[in-house]
């Protein structure tokens, strides 16, 4: 029990010291002195948002900026990066083969409000976080008054009381059509447009059989789990004994893989689950789960602080 | 089957879809001072091409500038026989006989969405407002031409305000009412009137109307009394 104790915490511990560097290029047309700066390296938290770095970016570049009134905002590749998007769940989702620096640009001018909710700031991200969490309190308590004003032992109630109904999940889809060897060679993401966000919360029916992460995706997205029993049974679900000793291997084990960078690929399983299209890929907190894992213990120490589960996930696709 | 004492104000997506098809309907035979409502499918996925269950209810162009909603034409006054009814009685006098522009600003216009939400599990409305040159307008602009959404009370007593977000399918900034008390209020919309115990079904059926008639005085759209009384 100790040594189960001992694992989540160091689970929570690894999500919540879990940090991304970032190498932060000031966009060229924003240099106005020779020779340009050089860029920024910040070790930004996974569970952050960018927005809330501008105060360690911006003397950095502040010599060189021209004149006029900041309306900040970050790009990778051309792609304006949403900032009420958690920076590790960015990583994740944009970063196919992850990039260490991850190399990213920052603006201070010519803001796309077309594309991008207008950002003032610590004040924006604040309101927008605590947007989600009452969303999530929602979902978990049915309803979101008054989170803010509850007692300590009430919160830690709520949180706990998610096993019996509705979870929190956000899911960040992105499709490719082709395979590959190299996650490198694949195409960059350019516009939001081809990315599907679900934000829709998973309900969890407890039958006695274990609900895993295949079950969590199933109900998520049907269209890429046949109807065939079996699919099912190549992915059996798994004893609930059994199942606890997958967790700590995983975690460990995938943290290394994820060190070795290109090896990667080999260990990851593509989910042939449908004969039309498959999952490649699904990464949560940068770590790649297996779909038997339970999915209680993701849910347990995976969740972001405003209580969401981010899950990307990248499928196949036929043309 | 549950019945309406234990219903707790929300709908399932499939009868958010089947009761936005019927109140489309209904607004299109009964509300012809307005444009109709259009179903617009969205597929789940950018690469799924096959049209989808999913989808929201779009009104589109809503000419929004004081005085009132609607580029009035003779045609569409009230009928002479209609009843005088509590609906009416919060009417403004309209001077029907030309729409008065206050002569120094543009006229301004509203997109409205109705989208479904699946964490909160009713309709939400999403609106986005711009002027006829297409400039989106800014927040206070639009509380000015509706000042029920107005966020000078604190957003933590009221139950209507807009909050700034990306749309679910568009997936640009919108606006949206936000929808945390909507459960409730629909809630006490059937079961505190005096219409006695009606059916789930029924609840069911005339959910998005009745949402709509409380959602709608929001953003200065009205439905008019026949609409609401029709029972078809």
């Amino acid at each position: 029990m100790r040594k189960a104790i001992q694992k989540r915490m160091e689970a929570k511990k690894y999500v919540w010291e879990g940090a991304i560097p970032l190498q932060i290029h000031l966009h060229e047309s924003q240099v106005t002195t020779l020779p340009p700066p050089p860029p920024a390296l910040i070790l930004a938290p996974r569970i952050g948002y960018l927005p809330l770095l501008v105060p360690l970016i911006k003397p950095h570049f502040s010599s060189t900026l021209p004149p006029g009134v900041d309306t900040i905002w970050f790009e990778y590749r051309g792609l304006p990066l949403k900032w009420y998007i958690p920076t590790g769940v960015l990583f994740d989702l944009l970063c196919a083969e992850p990039e260490r620096p991850w190399n990213i640009t920052v603006h201070f001018r010519g803001y796309p409000g077309n594309v991008l909710i207008p950002c003032d700031g610590e004040d924006s991200v604040k309101w927008s976080f605590i947007n989600s969490l009452k969303e999530a309190a929602y979902i978990i308590n049915g309803n979101c008054k008054n989170v803010m004003n509850m007692s300590q032992s009430d919160q830690l109630e709520l949180w706990h009381s998610v096993m019996n109904g509705r979870v929190p999940v956000r899911l960040y889809v992105w499709s490719i059509s082709e395979d590959f060897d190299d996650w490198e060679d694949l195409s960059q993401v350019d516009s939001w447009e081809k990315i599907s966000y679900i934000n829709r919360p998973i309900e969890i029916h407890k039958e006695g059989k274990c609900f895993t992460l295949h079950d969590a995706m199933k109900s998520l997205l049907p269209e890429f789990f046949s109807d065939e029993s079996l699919s099912d049974s190549k992915l059996a679900r798994v004893d609930f004994e059994d199942a606890q000793k997958i967790p700590s291997e995983d975690v460990s084990s995938n943290k290394v893989v994820e060190d070795q960078g290109q090896n990667a690929y080999e260990h990851r399983e593509a989910c042939c689950i449908s004969s039309s299209a498959e999952i490649k890929l699904i990464r949560i907190q940068g770590i790649e789960p297996k779909l038997e894992i339970p999915f209680s213990w993701l849910v347990n120490n995976l969740l972001n602080p405003d209580h969401f589960l981010h899950i990307c996930v990248c499928v196949k696709v036929p043309q | 089957m549950m019945d309406v004492f234990n219903w707790d104000g929300t709908v399932s997506a499939k009868d958010f879809r089947i009761g936005a098809l019927s109140f489309a309907q209904k607004w299109e035979s009964l509300n012809s001072a307005f444009p109709p409502w259009s179903w617009v499918p969205c597929p789940k996925h950018p690469w799924l091409a096959s049209p989808e269950e999913e989808g929201y209810l779009s009104l589109e162009n809503i000419c929004i500038s004081r005085p009132y909603e609607v580029d009035i034409d003779q045609n569409s006054q009230t009928d002479p026989g209609e009843e005088e009814t509590s609906c009416s009685e919060k009417e403004d006098d309209i001077d029907d006989a030309t729409l008065v522009q206050s002569n120094h600003h543009e006229l301004h216009y509203c997109d409205f969405h109705i989208v479904y939400s699946y964490t909160f599990r009713v309709p939400v409305l999403y609106l986005r407002a711009y002027c006829s040159d297409g400039r989106p307008l800014l927040l206070d602009e639009i509380e000015k031409e509706l000042p029920a959404c107005s966020s000078k009370e604190s957003p933590e007593t009221k139950w209507a305000f807009i909050t700034q977000e990306e749309h679910p399918y568009l997936k640009r900034p919108w606006y949206k009412l936000h929808p945390c008390g909507t459960s409730e209020f629909m809630k006490l919309l059937f079961l505190g009137g005096d219409t006695g115990q009606p059916k789930l079904e029924v609840v069911l059926e005339l959910y998005l109307l009745s949402w709509f008639s409380a959602v709608g005085q929001v953003v200065g759209l009205r439905i008019p009394c026949k609409m609401l009384n029709d029972r078809r």
